[in-house]
């Protein structure tokens, strides 16, 4: 495992190869993002062919607020990984907890929609072909921010114990790659749902 | 199971450690393979696993074409021929193909970069394994699965499980939901193995081997896994759509609630074409390494092949819906999907035209797996061509749904990369055993399988062009198709014996083969440069490489490919 960091003394050619976490990462996002065009494409494909309603302008609000979190936390989570990089591991943990505290308000924005809708509008995955993939699809990226709300809460309790230090920068890289491919997709979810969908 | 059992249970270890350490036992040799994360026992389990489904798939198919031999046959019931043929595919195309492919690329891959192994090798068993499982799984549904038919029964849709037919109203019990199942499972297995294979090509090279010069199976194992991504993800996700649409009540696939069942045939095909494209690049990879070396020259045009490859990896991404013509698209959709499908054409006819250049003024060495190669070489052609018929759209609304498809792509997978495989196996088992096939029997496997496959195949385009549908279970006496199924039957019978004897001379030569050596085929790229079979983590010292054929460089210092590159 080379640094990326340290300059290498010797003036000879070395042989360097790309880093096989990040290769590894980039293949499994474009993996993911074909399984989140299948489902943004049968939302578009199903827009406006439901048989009953309700449709997504009855029902369906801007989740401004959390979207606004959740895009930010792409910029905490960076500032998470040049913190350790320059081995600040208060200041990771602090950027750590930032990015779990805004990834998790988001999913309890969506869990309070979520409820919303159910409970007062009466819309579920079986009512109609909205809620077949609405739910479908949301609750795909909901899966996403989960799951990377676990991982990085594993992060942020190893970095408060001290555990995680410099030598891990490129392994918190790569989950902050993960992240920022979440918050991507939810801008292509909030433009397809909330904007095109309405 | 038979066959595989002694098969694995000693390859991987040095041949003198029988003699120098106790036999150890059952137990402890199961716990090592269990366990395992070398790329060399995993890509060898693949192997194994896929073989065994190999012969499953193989009796399923001979079991439809003794049905098939006679009209108005009962042998099988028309319930246990929907069953037969929908095992029959997804068997072969999830169970057989992909992880026989795999199997190869992860034996291979890190032998020919030079590296010691995966870039992430507990992902490759955790691939190996879920997809191993997704196979059980499928197979299970045998005792736990209740269909159509009551208890008892295998998934009937089809390999392709069109909808609505897959909706619980018209497919009840849970037959179907074990198909979904081991889909989606060898889905996650098959991708966290491309993810494998695309990381170790790009970071794990050894010093030298730059792109240009890696050889070509792992320039193709490299488009295929990234198409891969593109491919196998989709159908991930319409077989998460699936079982929504069967445990939630979502209506994706419900023609009832306004959804459509032409969604999922797009979401099924576009999958479902570029997976050819996934199943015959790694027998393109074979191909550049082995006839090369039994024409005693380079391969001719690398740039081109490569090149050829990664433009048959984009094209085939846009051909899916010539597989939809007979659905009723628009003239516009139509035309595109024809020109894409002819187009792809281009590229594949480049390699035909290198590996021809290759052979000429070459010092052909007619061993089994160059014959299997030549073999290869012809029936890809062919197949090509009956697929450039059927990309016609007109062409096609007359033949699609008939016999003649089913003739076109047998002639890819059976023709092609079948053959490219069992090539493969001769040219690699004396890397993976340490001990070579036998060239008689390998010879006898070769002519009685060319003569089963066109008995069978070069027959099955005449029933279909006479009107013939696929899928059927009988047909009545009087519509002239009697004689060539009959023809088609028959060819089923040499192919068996083929593979029967292919089967025991591994078993045979696994114990009692002449010891090969190292480098038997005098072969030029890094694996040949390790014991056979090769030690654990393959390199004590990792290689340099200056060229393409790192080894002839190795055997000809006064006059090394690296001069001229």
């Amino acid at each position: 495992m080379s640094q990326a960091a340290v300059i290498p003394q010797n003036a000879t050619p070395a042989w360097v190869l790309p880093s096989r976490g990040i290769v590894g990462m980039a293949c499994l996002i474009v993996a993911e993002s074909a399984i989140f065009i299948i489902f943004v494409v049968a939302y578009l494909y199903y827009l406006g062919k439901s048989l009953t309603g309700p449709t997504p302008r009855d029902v369906l609000e801007l989740p401004i607020f959390t979207s606004i979190c959740l895009i930010s936390s792409s910029l905490t989570v960076h500032l998470a990984v040049s913190a350790l990089h320059r081995a600040k591991q208060s200041l990771c943990s602090l950027w750590l907890a930032a990015t779990v505290l805004l990834g998790g308000i988001f999913i309890g924005g969506t869990a309070h929609e979520w409820y919303q809708l159910i409970y007062h509008d009466g819309l579920t995955i079986r009512t109609n072909l909205f809620g077949t993939t609405f739910y479908s699809l949301v609750g795909l990226h909901a899966t996403h921010v989960v799951v990377g709300l676990i991982m990085l809460s594993l992060a942020l309790i190893f970095s408060l114990n001290g555990a995680m230090t410099t030598r891990h920068t490129e392994k918190l890289e790569v989950l902050s790659l993960y992240w920022h491919f979440v918050d991507a997709v939810w801008v292509v979810v909030f433009t397809v749902v909330y904007v095109l969908g309405r | 199971m038979a066959t595989q059992a002694p098969a694995t249970a000693g390859i991987g270890q040095p041949a003198n450690l029988s003699h120098t350490a106790p036999r150890r036992l059952v137990l402890e040799v199961l716990h090592d393979w269990v366990t395992t994360v070398d790329h060399k026992k995993i890509g060898l389990m693949y192997i194994g696993y896929a073989l065994i489904f190999l012969v499953i798939a193989g009796f399923e198919a001979l079991l439809m074409r003794v049905q098939l031999a006679i009209p108005n046959n009962h042998f099988v019931s028309p319930q246990v021929f929907n069953q037969l043929f929908t095992m029959h595919g997804t068997t072969m195309v999830f169970f057989v193909g992909m992880p026989i492919l795999f199997g190869f690329g992860n034996y291979l891959i890190p032998l020919m970069i030079g590296a010691r192994d995966m870039a992430f090798p507990r992902l490759n068993a955790f691939s190996f394994w879920i997809s191993a499982f997704g196979g059980l799984l499928l197979y299970f549904s045998y005792l736990g699965g209740s269909g159509l038919y009551g208890a008892g029964a295998a998934p009937d849709v089809g390999w392709w499980a069109y909808a609505p037919l897959t909706a619980r109203v018209f497919s009840p019990g849970h037959s179907t939901d074990y198909w979904t199942l081991a889909i989606l499972l060898s889905g996650v297995g098959t991708i966290g193995t491309a993810i494998n294979i695309v990381a170790t090509i790009l970071c794990m090279r050894c010093p030298g081997m730059t792109l240009n010069r890696m050889p070509l199976l792992a320039w193709l194992y490299l488009v295929m896994s990234c198409l891969v991504f593109v491919t196998i993800s989709p159908l991930t996700a319409a077989q998460i759509m699936l079982m929504l649409d069967r445990y939630v009540g979502s209506h994706f696939f419900d023609t009832q609630a306004g959804g459509s069942a032409v969604l999922w045939m797009h979401f099924f095909w576009i999958f479902g074409h570029p997976e050819v494209y996934v199943l015959v690049l790694p027998a393109f990879g074979f191909a550049n390494e082995i006839i090369p070396v039994f024409s005693r020259k380079a391969i001719f045009g690398y740039p081109a092949m490569v090149a050829a490859s990664v433009g048959i990896g984009f094209i085939s991404l846009s051909v899916w819906a010539h597989h939809m013509f007979t659905i009723g698209m628009t003239a516009g959709a139509n035309t595109f999907f024809t020109l894409a499908t002819m187009v792809i054409s281009v590229p594949t006819g480049i390699k035909i035209f290198n590996w021809l250049a290759t052979l000429w003024g070459g010092k052909i060495h007619f061993t089994a797996s160059m014959m299997f190669a030549l073999g290869f070489l012809v029936q890809f052609l062919l197949a090509g061509l009956t697929g450039i018929m059927l990309s016609v759209a007109p062409f096609d609304w007359q033949l699609g749904g008939s016999y003649f498809v089913v003739a076109h792509f047998h002639y890819v997978l059976v023709g092609a990369i079948l053959f490219m495989i069992f090539s493969a196996f001769y040219y690699w088992f004396p890397k993976m055993s340490g001990r070579m096939l036998s060239e008689k029997l390998g010879k006898w496997h070769f002519w009685l399988f060319l003569i089963g496959f066109h008995l069978t195949f070069d027959f099955m385009h005449i029933p279909g062009l006479l009107g013939m549908p696929r899928r059927i279970y009988t047909y009545e006496a009087d519509r002239g198709w009697m004689i060539w199924n009959m023809i088609v039957s028959s060819g089923a019978i040499f192919q068996t014996i083929a593979t029967l004897l292919f089967v025991y001379n591994m078993v045979w030569s696994y114990f009692k083969g002449p010891i090969a050596g190292p480098d038997p085929w005098d072969a030029w790229t890094l694996e040949w440069s390790t014991s056979s079979p090769p030690p654990n983590y393959n390199f004590a010292v990792i290689p340099t490489v200056d060229s393409r054929r790192p080894l002839w460089d190795l055997k000809h210092p006064d006059d090394p490919d690296s001069y001229y590159e």
